[in-house]
């Protein structure tokens, strides 16, 4: 018999008869958490991320663009890793390089240039898919033409995200769009620049990802 | 039924003295400083993550439900798991020991001829002692928390299993730097500390052959494997390198993705006081044909090392529904002056007193489940309600009755002392007969200064105990 087999056999020789019923998630969140205005869960998720050191700019449609601009100049950041696959990586690629910043974009396996990425990429554009009000966290997919590596390598990670797509609940969230029916390779959710509390219990930022988080948040009324 | 199985021995630190190393501790004064620090920051963090108590109750509850549903379904999910982690092209290994975990773990290293392994915090790899499995295969395993980072730096294990260097201060720690990172001049500023861990493990995250991981969740339903972390340290040792390895114990499974975000919330709050992790780290595939990054190959290592025996009894059960969360250990008196290496065990505090004996055989352990002065404060905080205390109860019987057949754990009676069993006899029978009590007690203070002065551990620091002079009924009598 394989290790397999006989920890199975173990198990089953021991299983209860009956696992009972399947525990009532959806009432729970139903119970405890209640429904809000898209305003509302915009306002509580910016309040939940910005306590997590993330900073947040409020940007309209059409004019994220100059903000990005203004983030990274006002950082002295001249050089910003896009995905030329996507409308925004795109966008960025033709606008900000006559403005002074290089906009590489990732569009190569990242074998041939991992030193590059992880020396030479200070910072990296990108989109959320959604957000969460409950917990001020980002929700990223990333895909063929937006790598992992975007929202974890450059010290400076920047976030497109239409307050639109956000959620109440992280629970919400995966029931909404049937995440269980299909998930990616993998999902993220990002609720803050990297931290560590392991010396002394003393906060510190930057620990192995991104030491800057920040997000361009789309709003109608802007 | 199997034939029993030698327990698995910590090689790196024996499970023997632990009287000795907690007699050590509590004499000292900077540890306990330590300790009573961390633990009163990480109590009051925790505190104010849960301000109404009705929703701490009822997400217990369900958090209760939803491990206890998925621990009776286990065989099952075990097996929907790896059908579905198999489609998803991740390929699962299974092991019952320690030595066997390390051997696949080392196997697939020495396949793609790997010399370094980064590896992201998990307290399995601890249980196994693969970074010296690794060593002594000659392939460089490197601790990437930042936490395990400095333990690993001192020649040390963790002695707490979310915050692993949490008896250390970084005036220590700096001179560890100073030490043993080649060109770091001395510094006790934490920010600058944590730059230069990071200058350090990035340039290994670009290099290494291998990313190691534990497992928070592993969904049976989508074939996912979940991970909960605030560094980033855990993303870098799943995407970076070309071949990524998660290893978990058996009982780290849930049947559906909606099962997970309750049981997050309550880890991540109970933990450290967050409202949730930087990243919550999803991942169900390797890498795509097309994708441009992320390991092409994802394996997960199954180990048992104890849990199917825990599995076999209804009540020991329990322990399985642990979401390694620590609070258990940040509320706990005894581990707050001892700290976590006083042990002995991979797992210190509530959770490793009545995890530890599935692991290493109560031969190894007996003397950890009197550690506690039975409070009650762990089972009260417990996310999933583990009731820690009756399990406590339950291990000292296994531990202390006299060995008999068919035992539901291994080194059952190892620690039977037939005069202690006598003496107990004895009270018994005192305590239980009104006549005796009475003949027992008239003789006791008559004959008080028959008492010894030295009453074994008793008066090491405390006067000697002896019979009032009159008994409590005696004293009734007069006042009336």
């Amino acid at each position: 018999m394989s290790a397999r087999d006989r920890i199975l056999a173990k198990l089953k020789a021991n299983a209860p008869a009956t696992a009972g019923e399947l525990p009532d998630v959806a009432a729970w969140y139903a119970a405890h958490r209640s429904e809000e205005s898209n305003a509302d869960k915009a306002k509580r998720f910016r309040h939940f991320i910005e306590l997590a050191h993330a900073e947040v700019y409020a940007v309209s449609r059409g004019g994220w663009l100059q903000k990005l601009y203004e983030v990274l100049s006002a950082k002295q950041i001249d050089k910003l890793l896009v995905a030329p696959g996507t409308p925004h990586g795109a966008r960025a690629q033709a606008e900000l390089p006559p403005l002074g910043i290089a906009c590489p974009g990732y569009d190569a396996p990242i074998e041939g240039w991992k030193a590059a990425m992880f020396n030479e990429t200070p910072a990296s554009f990108t989109a959320a898919r959604g957000a969460i009000a409950e917990t001020g966290t980002l929700i990223l997919w990333p895909t063929a033409d937006e790598p992992r590596l975007m929202s974890l390598v450059p010290p400076v990670h920047i976030v497109l995200l239409d307050a639109a797509s956000i959620y109440n609940t992280f629970y919400e969230a995966m029931q909404t769009e049937g995440w269980k029916d299909g998930l990616p390779t993998n999902s993220l959710l990002i609720s803050g620049p990297s931290k560590t509390a392991d010396i002394q219990q003393t906060l510190a930022y930057g620990a192995h990802g991104p030491k800057e988080l920040i997000v361009l948040m789309i709003e109608e009324n802007i | 039924m199997n034939a029993p199985q030698t327990p698995h021995a910590l090689h790196f630190m024996p499970s023997a003295g632990f009287r000795a190393r907690a007699r050590d501790v509590v004499e000292n004064p900077f540890l306990r400083q330590s300790f009573r620090g961390a633990m009163d920051f990480l109590m009051s963090k925790r505190a104010a993550q849960f301000p109404d108590p009705e929703e701490l109750e009822s997400l217990r509850s369900l958090g209760e439900r939803i491990r206890q549903y998925n621990l009776a379904k286990l065989p099952e999910l075990l097996e929907t798991l790896e059908t579905n982690l198999t489609r998803n092209g991740i390929k699962v290994h299974w092991a019952e020991t320690p030595e066997e975990a390390n051997a696949i773990i080392l196997g697939i290293c020495q396949k793609h001829s790997a010399r370094l392994m980064v590896k992201g915090k998990s307290m399995v790899s601890e249980e196994i002692e693969l970074n010296h499995a690794a060593e002594a295969a000659g392939i460089g395993a490197l601790e990437s928390d930042m936490g395990e980072y400095i333990v690993q730096l001192a020649g040390e294990k963790p002695s707490h299993i979310i915050m692993p260097a949490i008896h250390k201060t970084k005036e220590q720690i700096a001179k560890l730097f100073h030490e043993n990172v080649p060109g770091v001049e001395y510094t006790d500023n934490v920010d600058a500390l944590i730059q230069i861990g990071r200058q350090v493990l990035r340039e290994k995250f670009e290099i290494a052959d291998i990313g190691l991981s534990g497992v928070n969740f592993a969904v049976a339903e989508t074939g996912t494997l979940c991970l909960v972390e605030n560094e980033g340290n855990g993303r870098m040792c799943t995407t970076a390198p070309p071949v990524h390895i998660a290893i978990t114990g058996i009982e780290k499974i849930v049947e559906k993705l909606e099962h997970v975000p309750p049981l997050l919330s309550l880890l991540t709050r109970s933990a450290t006081g967050q409202n949730i992790s930087t990243y919550f780290n999803m991942i169900s595939r390797p890498r795509q044909p097309g994708e441009k990054d992320g390991p092409g190959e994802v394996h997960l290592v199954l180990l048992d090392n104890g849990r199917s025996q825990a599995y076999a009894d209804e009540q020991l059960r329990k322990t399985l529904q642990c979401i390694r969360c620590g609070a258990c250990m940040n509320h706990c008196p005894v581990y707050t002056r001892i700290g976590g290496h006083a042990y002995g065990t991979t797992y210190p505090g509530p959770i490793g007193k009545i995890i530890s004996p599935h692991m290493l055989g109560l031969e190894a352990t007996a003397g950890l489940t009197t550690a506690s002065s039975l409070c009650g404060a762990c089972g009260e905080v417990c996310p999933v309600k583990i009731p820690i205390p009756e399990l406590l109860i339950r291990l000292r019987e296994e531990a202390f009755s006299e060995p008999h057949a068919n035992p539901a754990m291994r080194g059952q009676g190892a620690g039977h002392n037939g005069l202690t069993s006598a003496i107990w006899r004895a009270w018994g029978t005192i305590y239980g007969s009104p006549a005796i009590y009475r003949s027992f007690s008239w003789l006791a203070s008559r004959f008080r200064w028959l008492t010894p002065r030295k009453q074994a551990g008793w008066t090491s620091v405390r006067t000697p105990m002896q019979p009032a002079p009159k008994r409590l009924r005696d004293l009734i009598k007069e006042r009336n």
